[in-house]
């Protein structure tokens, strides 16, 4: 008896899976910060880039997907078995991703679990030894960064510096991969349920946060300050780049888990609408989202504005014994003059300790990853009244977010494996994403060491970004040019009823790849232009983050990660090229 | 003579408490920042009331009960609201070490907060540092006791899925082979299977179904 593959119980649970897979953090934590960077008028080049990158290439993947109704590697074999190889590389890379990424929940859960606390533990600092003062390293950065830092990640100073597996991160992170396994158990069939909730309750949860976040006093400075157009950025080369990357990396085109997904649709399902649905829908979630963050920014720029404000207003009020209430924020100027002026020795005295503030620079300091998600927003939440409710909230979204992805990228690496006979006639499916589960689970306590942020940012800088720009190269040359544009088309058009109109031909064989090639480019010569690579290290006696050499280990480490997923294209090619010599040579003397 | 010794008096005592003088105390008050609108202005009545509340402190200090009102002078008021301030003996010509003063505010700075509806950040006495609250930690942290619950929610579930999984499967594994079984004994006897029996779809080679003709005899009766 032939086995049926399953398939999704109903046609929205596949739009829901795509739509919870490519809104990831990223949306929350890159986007934003993009924006900030290149002004309001980066989305000319974010919607550009959508139209001519993301949804041609969203499409084929789709397509492939549903066309060949199997993992990435079966589906390449498929297209030509030279390029098995990309599904390979897939895999690979889709297994180094949900190796790193996963940590991000287990931190999502330790925040959420403090949560419940009053008052929130990163919003105090903790007493000293002999409670006189507050802990040195908490009054040299803040109580957020050192709730991140020291409670959190207990981070040492360097990566050399290993420290041991720590049991709270490391309990949070095995609750992290049961809650996946608990959502990908079943297959497509639990996949597709949780799809609902992973890719619904984080819209509820960021409406509410808008309605909020536009309450709050001082969000509209936020809000202008993203609105505002630095026109003079369009014409920046650089901006581009990252437009065409963010699209790239954040629809995760190239991981195979869009192919995983498709291959269990029906034949006939309209993927083209599919496509452009989920690619307009992640783009409006990204501005969404940096809408409600720059309120967020704005009310916590506001706010420190304020507290710097007091500050010099009270170490004046101090110094010059000024009545108490006299002094204001509208007055300090005056005021300031006048003191200089009727008692220039004093003045001169405490000036050097009168700290300039500015709001603009408050909301200048741009941030992204980790440092926006745990340390910018929860320095905004500890403010807000009723903070428990917020951060509770805030972090239940992180968490869907995460677990939405992970669902995609775990369906990635089983797909494949359900698909081979050899391993899917000895295992059950359970046994097969337990054991994934485990064997990812056991080496992502790396990243629970004390130097595991570190590495956390290893794979996450160099992992995927290379990697990913050639496989969905290497898929496009082979679609296109080795399995046939037009063989390509038919098969479409028998399987979905639908002709292919030829903006999506002019894309795939001209546009995307071509862009693909330029990002390519770039990268490379970036990466070869700034010689040794460096890192971000916190310091803990000064309070701050140093930038540090990576040791020896940790460059062959990164050029390890990059070379396992980019050789498995050449290597399979190579094998199989040399594995069909032999069948010939084995067959020849026979006709 | 009196007016001479009023003078030698208040010289006296003028020396003894005067800003950065020795076991001089400097006190600030935010009073505004504290109350906004209910604030009150600081006159000479609310000294007397700090002069209490001091003496009232170094009264609690062993040796120091007889301190009096009057032993507490207040010097150098400005607009901040800011003084000074020395405790003397009963003598009044000596002031209490630093070190007595101190310790005895600490005691009861509470008290002396809550008198003027102020706290430690705005009733700072410098150079005596308030001591701070101690953390309050529960026996048990609270996130391990969320954790547990969650923890052991998701374990629940798992068992019940792949439980669930494995009787589905053995389900599956039966009936197979019960099918097989029924097309075996429909060749030598008659079984009922769904309601058709088995033979009449052996016989006849399975080109006329048997039940589906009677009904069409019953309905077109031409």
């Amino acid at each position: 008896m032939e086995k049926v593959r399953p398939q999704w119980g109903r046609q929205r649970q596949f739009v829901f899976a795509c739509i919870s897979y490519a809104v990831g953090l990223g949306n929350v934590w890159r986007f934003p910060y993009l924006c900030q960077l290149y002004g309001g008028s980066f989305l000319v080049p974010y919607l550009v880039m959508l139209f001519v990158e993301g949804m041609p290439l969203l499409y084929l993947e789709l397509a492939v997907g549903q066309r060949m109704r199997q993992g990435s590697i079966g589906a390449w074999r498929t297209i030509s078995p030279y390029f098995s190889g990309v599904g390979v590389a897939s895999v690979v890379v889709s297994f180094f991703l949900s190796t790193y990424y996963n940590i991000i929940n287990a931190w999502g859960f330790w925040y959420l679990f403090h949560s419940f606390q009053d008052p929130l533990p990163w919003s105090v600092c903790p007493l000293n030894g002999n409670h006189t003062g507050y802990d040195e390293e908490c009054e040299q950065a803040s109580s957020t960064q050192y709730f991140w830092y020291r409670k959190t990640l207990n981070i040492s100073p360097s990566i050399q510096e290993n420290g041991g597996v720590q049991w709270q991160p490391a309990l949070c992170l095995t609750l992290a991969w049961l809650m996946v396994y608990l959502c990908i158990l079943r297959g497509t069939e639990s996949t597709g349920k949780v799809a609902y909730f992973t890719a619904l309750l984080p819209y509820c949860v960021l409406t509410i946060y808008l309605v909020r976040g536009l309450t709050l006093h001082g969000a509209t400075n936020g809000l202008v300050y993203m609105f505002t157009p630095k026109m003079e950025q369009l014409a920046n080369p650089k901006a581009w780049i990252n437009a065409a990357t963010q699209i790239f990396f954040s629809l995760g085109l190239g991981f195979g888990s869009l192919i995983a997904f498709a291959s269990y649709n029906e034949p006939s399902n309209n993927c083209q609408k599919h496509a452009v649905l989920v690619s307009l829908i992640n783009s409006s979630t990204s501005i969404f989202a940096s809408i409600v963050t720059f309120a967020i920014y704005g009310f916590k720029a506001t706010f420190n504005y304020e507290s710097c404000l007091n500050k010099v207003i009270l170490l004046l009020t101090n110094s010059f014994d000024l009545e108490d209430g006299f002094l204001t924020a509208s007055n300090l100027e005056q005021v300031k003059d006048y003191l200089a002026s009727t008692n220039p020795s004093k003045y001169s005295q405490v000036f050097p300790l009168i700290q300039n503030c500015s709001l603009e620079s408050e909301l200048d300091t741009a941030v992204q990853g980790t440092g926006l998600a745990f340390i910018v927003y929860t320095e905004a939440i500890k403010n807000m009244e009723v903070s428990q409710l917020w951060s509770v909230l805030y972090f239940f979204m992180l968490l869907m977010l995460g677990m939405g992805s992970m669902l995609g990228n775990t369906a990635a690496i089983l797909t494949p494996l359900t698909d081979s006979k050899v391993i899917s006639s000895h295992l059950p499916k359970e046994a097969i994403s337990g054991l994934v589960c485990l064997i990812n689970c056991a080496i992502g306590m790396v990243f629970t060491t004390e130097a595991g942020n570190y590495w956390f940012d290893i794979f996450n800088d160099y992992a995927a970004t290379l990697s990913l720009l050639l496989i969905v190269l290497v898929e496009t040359v082979a679609v296109c040019y080795v399995y046939g544009l037009r063989r390509f088309e038919n098969d479409l058009q028998a399987m979905t009823g639908r002709a292919l109109h030829w903006y999506w031909k002019a894309m795939w064989a001209c546009v995307s790849p071509l862009l693909i090639i330029v990002l390519f480019v770039f990268y490379l010569s970036d990466y070869i232009l700034t010689g040794t690579l460096q890192y971000q290290a916190w310091d803990a006696t000064q309070g701050q983050l140093v930038t540090k050499d990576y040791p020896t280990y940790a460059l062959a480490a990164i050029g390890l990660l990059v070379a396992s997923s980019t050789m498995c294209i050449p290597l399979v090619a190579l094998g199989t090229f040399i594995m069909h010599r032999l069948k010939r040579g084995d067959t020849a003397p026979v006709a | 003579m009196l007016w001479l010794l009023f003078f030698l008096v208040t010289a006296i005592h003028a020396e003894l408490c005067q800003p950065d003088a020795e076991n001089a105390f400097k006190v600030r008050l935010s009073i505004r920042t504290a109350l906004g609108d209910k604030a009150y202005v600081w006159d000479t009545n609310e000294e007397y009331l700090f002069r209490a509340m001091v003496a009232f402190s170094m009264r609690k200090v062993p040796n120091r009960e007889t301190t009096e009102i009057s032993h507490v002078l207040l010097c150098n008021v400005t607009r901040r609201v800011s003084f000074w301030f020395v405790v003397t003996d009963p003598s009044k010509n000596h002031t209490l070490p630093a070190v007595e003063v101190q310790s005895a505010i600490r005691m009861n700075r509470n008290r002396i907060n809550s008198a003027f509806f102020l706290n430690d950040q705005t009733l700072e006495f410098l150079k005596i540092p308030s001591t701070l609250a101690p953390p309050t930690d529960p026996a048990v942290p609270i996130w391990i006791i969320i954790f547990g619950v969650i923890f052991c929610i998701v374990i629940v579930a798992i068992t019940l899925l792949v439980l669930s999984g494995i009787r589905q499967r053995r389900r599956k594994n039966k009936g197979p082979s019960e099918v097989d079984d029924a097309e075996d004994k429909c060749e030598n006897t008659i079984t009922i299977e769904n309601g058709i029996p088995c033979d009449p779809l052996d016989t006849k080679g399975g080109h006329i179904n048997d039940v589906f003709v009677t009904e069409d005899e019953r309905l077109t009766p031409l």
